[in-house]
């Protein structure tokens, strides 16, 4: 199958942008949202979505950047707060603080349309529904490399949390598959 | 935690990716409600227990399970549930004073908090699976209503566990079905698993007055009631298995209150014998 030329993604992205709050936020919110993952490194903090807030006081300057884990376990976490901090300081912002925080929870669906597109040019299928949609497991999973629909699980677990092993039958290559979540 | 509950036995691989620069560092910052701290930090420590112990078995079957794909699958779960640990031990923790590290390592046996059927050997592979089952089945039941849960930080990690035990309890239907309906040895050694862990099923149903208390106030979630629903996303997958559900009387238990099973000391020394030897370790 080749690749439709009005191929669109079938999610609605779209969670509400990073809350903000103090002086120059906006620009701690570009530094700190522009980490890459660890483990992804084609896709930024803010396109994978677990940016959450980033709050500067007024009066001492101290800033609180807030995060929240794809997974509870994601052992890629310290490595993104500690890189979050370590850019800042660079930028010139000493007083850091990196606060983790479960809700409101991540979904898969907080990928930007930016970080779905980084992950399919870098060999990574995106979820291929949207996290609420029951059919998540049985929806057809796109090869990113050749588009064919016609691919196969081989694990539904993968070298990290987020992702499940296929492989294209239609073009033999196996690819990773950054699940519905 | 990560690195420490990890590498002893567990080396899972996303823990050995990268040496662990902050081993004090929570999993996640939350704040306590207004109710009983020290209640909510004991029921924390219920859930964090089961999540830990058996996140351990889970570990062990690092390089032994029967293909690669497998030996990634039990070690993620691992991790997932260890994940899940770190945010309730730390909640607890957080609550009365301690962090996460000291819970999961400076605690005796008697002090913890988890069922029996977290601490039974993780057996062969048949009993492996025969217990995720379980334990996701009722894990699933249990996360998905303290997803509603008036505390806040129990609500936000119940979310976030839903979905991952959502994906354990799938692998363990679909191996439960390939083993129950498969050869004849793997439908025997998958009932011999079912019958083992049986009598330890019934300690996860049991409330208490701790429990009832914390569930009147919209914060816990009441144990007993979760039999039902329990028994009915099971006994089909048992059934088209072609497995056969014990009737079998309940063991004593007495794992959330101090009584533990008399495999947990055994888990606990290979899992804090380092954070103990070198207290203070990082790497």
């Amino acid at each position: 199958m080749t690749r439709p030329a009005t191929f669109r993604s079938p999610i609605a992205a779209g969670r509400p942008p990073v809350r903000l709050s103090g002086p120059d936020a906006q620009h701690i919110a570009e530094i700190a949202g522009g980490v890459p993952d660890p483990e992804l490194p084609m896709v930024s903090l803010t396109n994978l979505g677990v940016l959450r807030a980033v709050d500067v006081d007024p009066d001492s300057g101290a800033i609180t950047v807030t995060i929240t884990p794809t997974y509870t376990g994601c052992p890629a976490m310290n490595t993104m707060a500690e890189d979050v901090v370590i850019n800042l300081r660079a930028a010139g912002y000493l007083d850091v603080t990196v606060r983790k925080v479960l809700s409101d929870t991540w979904s898969s669906d907080d990928l930007t349309p930016k970080g779905r597109q980084a992950l399919r040019d870098n060999g990574i299928a995106p979820p291929a529904t949207a996290a609420t949609d029951r059919t998540a497991e049985s929806a057809p999973v796109a090869c990113p490399l050749c588009h064919s629909l016609d691919t196969e699980q081989l694990s539904r677990f993968g070298a990290t949390s987020c992702k499940a092993l296929y492989r294209c039958r239609a073009c033999r290559e196996p690819f990773e598959y950054f699940k519905v979540h | 935690m990560t690195s420490q509950a990890a590498t002893q036995q567990a080396a899972t691989p996303q823990a050995a990716n990268g040496p662990a620069t902050d081993n004090t560092s929570s999993a996640v910052d939350a704040t306590p409600t207004a109710a009983d701290s020290r209640d909510i930090a004991e029921y924390a420590l219920r859930l964090g227990d089961d999540a830990l112990v058996l996140a351990q078995r889970m570990g062990e079957w690092v390089s032994h399970a029967p293909e690669l794909e497998e030996d990634v699958a039990l070690t993620n779960i691992g991790l997932d549930l260890l994940g899940q640990a770190r945010a309730l031990l730390g909640y607890a923790g957080s609550l009365t004073g301690r962090t996460e590290d000291e819970l999961a390592y400076f605690r005796s046996d008697l002090e913890f908090r988890c069922a029996h059927l977290m601490c039974l050997p993780r057996g062969d592979f048949a009993a492996t699976i025969g217990r995720m089952l379980v334990v996701a089945a009722y894990q699933w039941e249990l996360y998905e209503r303290l997803s509603e849960s008036a505390d806040e930080a129990l609500a936000g990690i119940a979310r976030k566990a839903v979905k991952e035990v959502a994906y354990h309890l799938e692998h363990a239907r679909m191996w439960t079905l390939r083993l129950g309906d498969g050869t004849d040895e793997s439908h025997r050694r998958m009932q011999v698993a079912i019958d083992d862990l049986w009598p330890l099923v019934d300690e996860l149903f049991r409330t208490d007055e701790l429990e009832q208390q914390l569930a009147s106030a919209g914060i816990a979630v009441d144990s007993s009631a979760l039999r039902g629903p329990f028994d009915a996303l099971i006994d089909p997958i048992l059934a088209d298995a072609t497995l056969t559900r014990p009737d079998v009387p309940p063991a004593a238990g007495g794992g959330r209150h101090g009584r533990p099973s008399e495999h947990l000391g055994h888990l606990l020394a290979e899992m804090q014998v380092l954070a103990r030897q070198f207290p203070g370790a990082s790497w």
